[in-house]
């Protein structure tokens, strides 16, 4: 008998378990049966720092969670529907996000009574009555797979390696998705492995094959797909975005990109996927230490290159005084942050905004510097080449602050029109720009376009145009070395007023104001658009006005800021970090603003910010 | 052109039209050097050898990092970056990798390379960067006025060690061999045409050159070479190193460098050991064991045996050239396709 489907606007699933449990295979490989089957989507990775923390504690749980929807949505979801535990660890890490009457995938092979004390349990939860509130089904995951693998040529251990895939059988079948993607991608995987392969295939169709004939479960549901926009989709991390947001703009401006680079996380991986792209021009080094990533990164810029280099917040702090460097010799570098918690060490692979200031004021002297901060995954890409615009039109080193939420957070992209990128084709300086008194024609390196301020490019093999430049304080317009005070007073304003002129160049803020007449404006920066955005949507769909406006530049911030600003009675901000973004705002436009914050390493919920949007309104 | 092929290193260089004067490599800026400081002789000899190599003056770059000799740059008639305190090798990678076609030169000092830049500095030489590394020595910090470096001799009463240094110094040359370059050399600012053999072979090398130049601060530091310079002692003090011929020395080339019994390196007189006992330099060798033994026959606290010229100069394939062979080879299999690229193996389409 076939059983009943029933429909489904959305559901939270959250994968758990330990590092070694291939739970971000898992849920990536579930994301992307999501994704082909037409859902919108966004997901959530959550894992430890340690690359194999010890089996079966707390610190070694890894997670992965998706929301998917018959609608567009915008955040990885706050409350997981389905939790599915490998492990008391992974169980007793997740419950308390788990809303009563949502569901329990336990793998009951893996509560064994050593494992169980392990993670602080003195009692069997399954079958103490703690979980009474919970759809509980416990499956033994692991026997059953090694059951369904009997006959394998393979070892036990090999085979009970596979209960992820048994456990994402199940899972697809429980949300009736496609299963021809992973059966293609585990090809793939293992094509040179038959033997795995087959195993793997098998343990998948089993976990599929037990959800039908289980009694466990009645009914599988279905989530329709969402209506989206004609056109091509795939999935994207931002990390990955922003990397062909890169490759991009090296072919848009017709420049070789070299990425200069230490590795560190949450910023390696698109050190990775850079060095994937030698074919493009792309040209990737791993250098010595974070200084020489940017130092390399700026001499390749000296030569004429699109250059990068890329970090999280503790690397800023040791480029800093190269970005100095960079924004006195006023040339292109695009400075990319993957923010993570801090400060030092901090929390390498959590998520957290809290370099905003370090990215603003972090260097010697007055060193303005653009921020750009994308809004999403898919952002990322856009970002990447805006990024490469300024910092290659205005001569300039700029931010791209993007963060671990956005790095390894996925969702569909609709893929872009390539035509339609921004044109970045660059000219370089050619000849002398200058007449001295006496007639002769000579160059001046720090001779500015009047509209931009930018000054010329002139690389080396260019004759004539032989110059010499450094981190001292410059003539205007000779750009030979001058202690001068009026003309030190004069660079360094005029240096600023060279970034504050990109507000100009750049895309007005945005407000959504359905009604138009909302008291209460919610202004965020950065990766909180999504749960900011949900948070809003709720407080629509319970009657309130709210207005959300959204910085992707936050340095300059737009021409029209302090006139959107000034339009509401209150002002609120949250932040993932204690308020950085409300002290440039506060300061700027003497806006009483209110600020917001959370830094437990992991994105808002909507739920809480929507509490928090209500309040203020109510207070209004 | 003949110089192309003289200097392997700089085959990707355009060659200047003309015959050059040093008078083109000397630019409109007022050298601001102390009186009687080294940097003057060593830029003399630098504007004065330019024309010898040949090139474009506009594929010509010049980093330092900073320090008095950081402002080496300012004073050179081609494209120039004054950095920040030891980063020039670092900058100067990224530029000599991104640039086929400019032969790129960094000026250091003993600070500057040894001790806030000593990272960059031992990275870029294992790599073998195309890099022509000018470490002026005079084993003091001079800009910031007098205090001991990592080359000054321990003991050194400066302002910040009034009771003497407690460090152990750096041999320049012994760290170099360490660090896997594959061209290590030493010169001195007071004899120019020893200092433009050692110039013209650096630039002769396909890979990082690193040559030590000690250099005389009249303020901070004076004299502390003196040994190497004065008529009569120097010739008993220096080792000169030819390749390819024993290693004598002394004014009458009295002296040789043997190898003991128990394998050290020693000194000798050639009358009680003989000719045939003397060691024959070979800069050549793969091995680096010679060249560090020679290394450290002298070091800050005794230059009265200092071995002069080129230590090692090896061929190693260069960072620059491994990396465009990697760009080459993955372009080689057709043009790339950016809406490919971005749209990876798992699309959908949504009509
Ligand atoms: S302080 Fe010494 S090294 Fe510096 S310029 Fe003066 S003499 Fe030369």
């Amino acid at each position: 008998m076939t059983k009943q489907v029933v429909p489904l606007d959305r559901v939270i699933i959250r994968f758990a378990g330990d590092s070694g449990d291939g739970m971000q295979l898992t849920g990536d490989r579930f994301t992307s049966e999501t994704a082909s089957f037409g859902n919108d989507l966004s997901t959530l990775p959550n894992f430890p720092a340690e690359i194999r923390a010890p089996a079966g504690t707390l610190a070694g749980v890894s997670s992965f969670q998706l929301h998917f929807a018959s609608r567009d949505i915008m955040t990885p979801g706050d409350a997981p529907n389905v939790l599915v535990a490998m492990n008391p660890a992974a169980l007793k890490a997740n419950i308390d996000d788990v809303p009563r009457g949502g569901s329990i995938i336990v793998n009951t092979d893996e509560f064994s009574k050593r494992a169980l004390q392990k993670v602080g349990y003195e009692s069997n939860p399954i079958e103490d009555g703690s979980l009474e509130s919970f759809r509980v089904h416990p499956i033994a995951l692991t026997s059953m797979t090694v059951e369904a693998l009997k006959g394998f040529d393979i070892s036990k251990k090999d085979a009970e390696r596979s209960k992820n895939m048994f456990a994402l059988g199940l899972l697809c079948w429980l949300y009736n998705r496609p299963t021809e993607g992973t059966v293609e991608f585990l090809t793939q995987k293992f094509g040179k492995k038959p033997d795995i392969l087959a195993a793997n295939l098998a343990a998948f169709k089993a976990g599929h094959a037990f959800g039908e004939t289980t009694e466990d479960f009645a009914v599988s549901y279905e989530v329709k797909p969402a209506p989206m926009d004609a056109g091509t989709y795939r999935n994207i991390t931002g990390n990955t975005a922003l990397s062909y947001g890169l490759v991009a703009a090296g072919q848009r401006s017709g420049l070789p990109v070299f990425l200069g680079a230490y590795p560190i996380t949450p910023a390696s991986d698109i050190l990775h996927e850079l060095s994937k792209h030698k074919k493009f021009g792309v040209v990737t080094m791993q250098a010595e230490d974070e200084i020489a990533g940017i130092g390399a990164a700026l001499g390749a810029s000296f030569g004429g290159a699109l250059a990068v280099t890329t970090t999280s917040g503790p690397g800023i702090a040791l480029k800093s005084e190269t970005i100095g460097l960079a924004v006195s010799m006023e040339l292109p570098l695009v400075i990319i942050d993957i923010q993570r918690g801090g400060p030092s060490t901090g929390l390498p692979t959590k998520t957290e905004q809290s370099d905003l200031l370090q990215a603003m004021f972090g260097r010697n002297g007055e060193a303005p510097v653009p921020v750009i901060a994308p809004n999403s995954p898919v952002d990322c890409f856009a970002a990447a080449i805006e990024a490469c615009r300024i910092a290659t039109k205005y001569r300039t080193p700029v931010f791209l602050l993007s963060d671990g939420y956005l790095a390894n957070g996925s969702e569909p992209w609709k893929l872009p029109n390539l035509d339609e990128l921004v044109d970045m084709k660059i000219e370089f300086a050619t000849g002398p720009n200058h007449t001295l008194a006496d007639g002769t024609e000579v160059f001046w390196p720090f001779k500015r376009d009047p509209q931009t301020l930018a000054r010329p490019w002139a690389i080396p093999g260019t004759a004539g145009l032989e110059h010499r430049i450094g981190g001292i304080e410059k003539a205007d317009g000779s750009g030979n070395i001058s202690y001068d005070p009026a003309n030190h007073d004069f660079m360094v304003r005029t240096r600023q007023a060279k970034v504050d002129g990109i507000a100009n160049d750049i895309d007005p803020l945005f407000v959504d104001d359905p009604t138009g007449d909302a008291d209460v404006l919610v202004l965020g920066w950065g990766s909180t658009y999504g749960p900011i955005g949900a948070g809003c949507r709720r407080v629509r769909e319970a009657g309130m006005k709210v207005a959300q406006a959204h910085f992707r530049h936050v340095n300059p911030f737009p021409a029209n800021t302090e006139e959107v600003l000034k339009r509401y009675k209150k002002v609120v901000v949250p932040e993932m970090n204690l308020g950085q973004l409300v002290m440039l705002v506060r300061s700027k436009y003497l806006v009483d603003a209110i600020s917001y914050n959370q830094v437990r390493g992991l994105p808002f919920k909507a739920e809480e910010l929507a509490g928090v949007i209500e309040d203020v309104i109510k207070s209004v | 052109m003949s110089d192309t092929i003289k200097f392997p290193s700089l085959a990707l260089v355009p060659s200047a039209d003309e015959p050059q004067s040093a008078k083109e490599f000397k630019s409109d800026q007022e050298v601001r050097w102390c009186p009687g400081c080294g940097d003057y002789a060593i830029l003399a000899a630098v504007q004065g050898f330019m024309p010898e190599l040949g090139l474009k003056r506009e594929n010509i770059v010049w980093v330092s990092g900073i320090g008095c000799s950081s402002r080496f740059p300012y004073y050179m008639n081609t494209y120039g970056l004054h950095t920040i305190h030891g980063r020039a090798p670092a900058i100067a990678t990224g530029l000599s990798t991104t640039r086929k076609d400019l032969s790129v030169w960094v000026v250091t000092g003993d600070g500057d390379a040894l001790s806030i830049g000593g990272n960059h500095l031992i990275h870029a030489m294992r790599r073998n960067v195309n890099l022509k590394i000018l470490l002026f020595n005079n084993r003091i910090y001079g800009l910031t006025k007098g205090q001991y470096s990592p080359t000054s001799e321990q003991g050194k009463i400066t302002k910040s060690t009034p009771m003497g240094s407690l460090d152990y110094p750096f041999n320049p040359v012994s760290l170099a061999l360490g660090a896997e370059a594959t061209f290590v050399a030493r010169t001195m600012d007071s004899d120019r045409a020893h200092l433009t053999s050692v110039l013209r072979a650096a630039a002769e090398h396909d890979g990082t050159a690193l040559v030590e130049i000690y250099q005389n601060c009249p303020i901070f530091n004076d004299g502390v070479f003196d040994g190497l310079k004065d008529g009569e002692e120097k010739e008993q003090h220096i080792i000169r190193l030819e390749h390819g011929e024993p290693i004598v020395f002394g004014a009458e080339r009295e002296n040789g460098v043997i190898r003991a019994a128990d394998g050290s390196i020693q000194t000798a007189k050639v009358a009680d050991v003989g000719l045939d006992s003397v060691l024959v330099h070979d800069a050549h060798a793969n091995d680096p064991g010679l060249a560090f033994a020679l290394s450290r026959l002298s070091n800050s606290e005794n230059l009265d045996q200092t071995p002069m010229g080129i230590f090692r100069s090896v061929e190693r394939p260069t960072y620059d050239t491994l990396l465009r062979d990697q760009v080459a080879q993955a372009q080689s299999s057709g043009a790339p396709d950016l809406a490919a690229l971005i749209a990876g193996n798992d699309t959908w389409t949504i009509s």
